[in-house]
């Protein structure tokens, strides 16, 4: 009998990958919005490109997360039979795609971290892990890239365009803070070396925000107050709705084969 | 600009457009050679290629849209993934297409704008809804299937940037039409819900197919110099009964039943399908489809939204240049 939603036994390696891989998820699908309806197609294309990218890692890390667990479940089951509260990914990558200027300042907060935590969890001593993460830092230096270049172009263009970036960067900052975060079953495997601390990355990232931001003649927020709770499912109300939607099928088709 | 610089002679065709100059190009294009962007052309032969590639190209981006409406609904992480990367491939031959028609002196932009005000035409087929999953998988088979029947021929098309973008246009799509015959089959090994659903849209594609392929033989107005020029090689109706020869085995391997109960096979093995409902053909394209407002409301708002965008990009790069020149002086 098909269930409603899977029980993971979340152990803090199963955790570990399922966090990374709904943040992949998440972002992932946020960008495949945009496909046909960008303000160009070179975005269209590229934006999807993106968004390929980091579904192929959220599939990846769900596979990992799975065999770590051992159980019967796989990365659709991951994917589409958890509910909102079971969901780990950060509240930054659930948030709507707004306009251009806030879908770019999202990814480019986003990138300019995964770029350097790739790289660094390429020294995992666990093989899967830095398999992935070696696929996955050439991918995000690309999208890093993609985005910085939109964030000076976007800054340094029209009064307009330097508004709407500036309101998206004092939006989101609030979001960034959790990346930066680690909980006591996370500091167990930094301690392994199987995962590196992202603490350890935030002074590298705060230095690749202040180059662009500058270069893009905007700033970032002086203040430090940020919100948490996407790692532990306390979830942003968009969460629910774009599960509702990315789950539909298998939810209303329980236990099918596609 | 790419354009501008190739095609000074959009003006002066009507002064060169003598009959010496006429017969040396009919000459080349019987020898089978490629017409290229710089070649004299008469200017009726520039203004049927422009109409038809930006049409296509208008027609791809318009595609996104029916198969875009089940991106963030696709159920399973590998069907999402293979259609985002389908629905990037579309967008991708909209870009060329673009490309191959400004070889022939009309900006994207301009064209692009005509699409907007209603003036250009694209495939009558992306009028229609996508309701359930099985219409994507619909999509691949029958309307990719039946795009790739109308541009192989193209692939040896008189005009050289247009038959190059085709070829690869061809690859990418065959490619789709094998991925959209798997869903189909997975839906029909599936339960008797999932067959149902995949009857249903066959149900639903398989007119509005036959007539993507254009009015019969009998009515259409441009094949007689398209074929002269060797744009088109094949008629409208040769190429709807190469579809629909190819189709009825596939459907009768699927256990699915083509929605025409007057369909018969002849003698000579090609089955022959009931009279096609024109009326609601020309509706479609009045603008009256299911979904031609919607379409065409989708493109204007990614337009329009895009605009400030668009405006930075520019204004950027002005600023940029201007840096650089006065660096340059310094």
């Amino acid at each position: 009998m098909p269930v409603a939603n899977i029980q993971v036994s979340e152990t803090p390696l199963v955790l570990y990958a399922l966090r990374r891989a709904d943040d992949a998820l998440i972002l992932g699908h946020r960008l495949s919005e945009w496909c046909g309806h960008a303000p160009m197609l070179e975005e269209d294309m590229a934006l999807s490109n993106i968004a390929l990218d980091l579904i192929g890692q959220a599939r990846e890390l769900y596979t990992y997360a799975a065999k770590a667990e051992g159980k019967d479940n796989d990365e659709d089951k991951l994917a589409y039979l958890r509910d909102v509260r079971q969901y780990r990914n950060l509240l930054l990558v659930e948030q709507p795609n707004g306009d251009f200027a806030q879908t770019l300042v999202r990814q480019f907060f986003y990138s300019a971290f995964a770029d350097l935590y790739w790289r660094a969890m390429m020294a995992s001593r666990d093989a899967a892990l830095a398999a992935i993460a070696a696929k996955s830092e050439k991918e995000s230096a690309y999208h890093l890239r993609h985005a910085s270049e939109w964030i000076i172009r976007l800054g340094d263009g029209t009064a307009e365009s330097h508004a709407r970036a500036q309101a998206a960067i004092d939006h989101l900052w609030a979001f960034t803070g959790e990346m930066f975060a680690v909980d006591e079953g996370e500091r167990a495997l930094i301690h392994a070396d199987i995962a590196i601390d992202p603490a350890s990355l935030r002074g590298r990232w705060l230095t690749t925000l202040s180059g662009v931001v500058s270069e893009a003649t905007l700033e970032l927020p002086q203040t430090d107050w940020m919100q948490q709770g996407g790692r532990s499912g306390r979830h942003s109300e968009h969460l629910g709705h774009l599960l509702s939607e990315l789950q539909s099928m298998q939810r209303t088709f329980p236990g099918q084969t596609w | 600009m790419y354009t501008q610089a190739l095609n000074t002679a959009e003006t002066d065709d009507r002064g060169l457009e003598d009959a010496a100059k006429a017969a040396q190009f009919q000459a080349r294009i019987d020898a089978e050679e490629r017409i290229e962007p710089n070649d004299w052309m008469p200017a009726a032969y520039r203004k049927t290629l422009t109409r038809q590639i930006s049409q296509h190209a208008h027609s791809e981006i318009v595609g996104m849209l029916p198969e875009g409406n089940w991106i963030t609904r696709a159920p399973s992480l590998r069907r999402k993934a293979a259609l985002l990367a389908k629905v990037q491939d579309e967008c991708g031959h909209g870009l060329y297409l673009y490309a191959a028609a400004e070889t022939l002196g009309t900006s994207r932009e301009e064209l692009v704008d005509a699409m907007l005000a209603g003036k250009a035409k694209y495939s009558s087929i992306f009028n229609y809804p996508t309701l359930t999953w099985a219409d994507i998988g619909t999509i691949g088979w029958l309307v990719d299937g039946a795009a790739i029947m109308n541009q192989i021929p193209l692939c040896r098309c008189s005009y050289g940037p247009y038959a190059r973008a085709m070829i690869r246009v061809c690859k990418e799509e065959s490619f789709h039409q094998r991925q959209g015959y798997e869903i189909m089959l997975t839906l029909c090994h599936g339960s008797d819900e999932q067959k149902a659903m995949a009857q249903d849209a066959l149900n639903r594609w398989w007119w509005p197919v036959l007539m993507m392929f254009g009015p019969p033989d009998a009515t259409s107005q441009h094949s007689d110099t398209s074929s002269k020029w060797k744009i088109k090689r094949f008629s409208n109706d040769e190429l709807r009964q190469k579809f629909v020869d190819a189709t009825v085995p596939q459907a009768q391997y699927l256990g699915l039943t083509i929605p025409d109960p007057g369909m018969v096979q002849d003698a000579d093995g090609h089955w022959r399908y009931s009279e096609i409902d024109w009326t609601e053909f020309k509706q479609v394209l009045a603008g009256n489809g299911p979904c031609n407002r919607d379409r065409m409301a989708a493109r204007r708002k990614a337009h329009d939204e895009g605009v400030w965008v668009r405006d930075a990009a520019a204004a950027y790069a002005a600023k940029r240049a201007q840096r650089r020149t006065a660096q340059a002086a310094e």
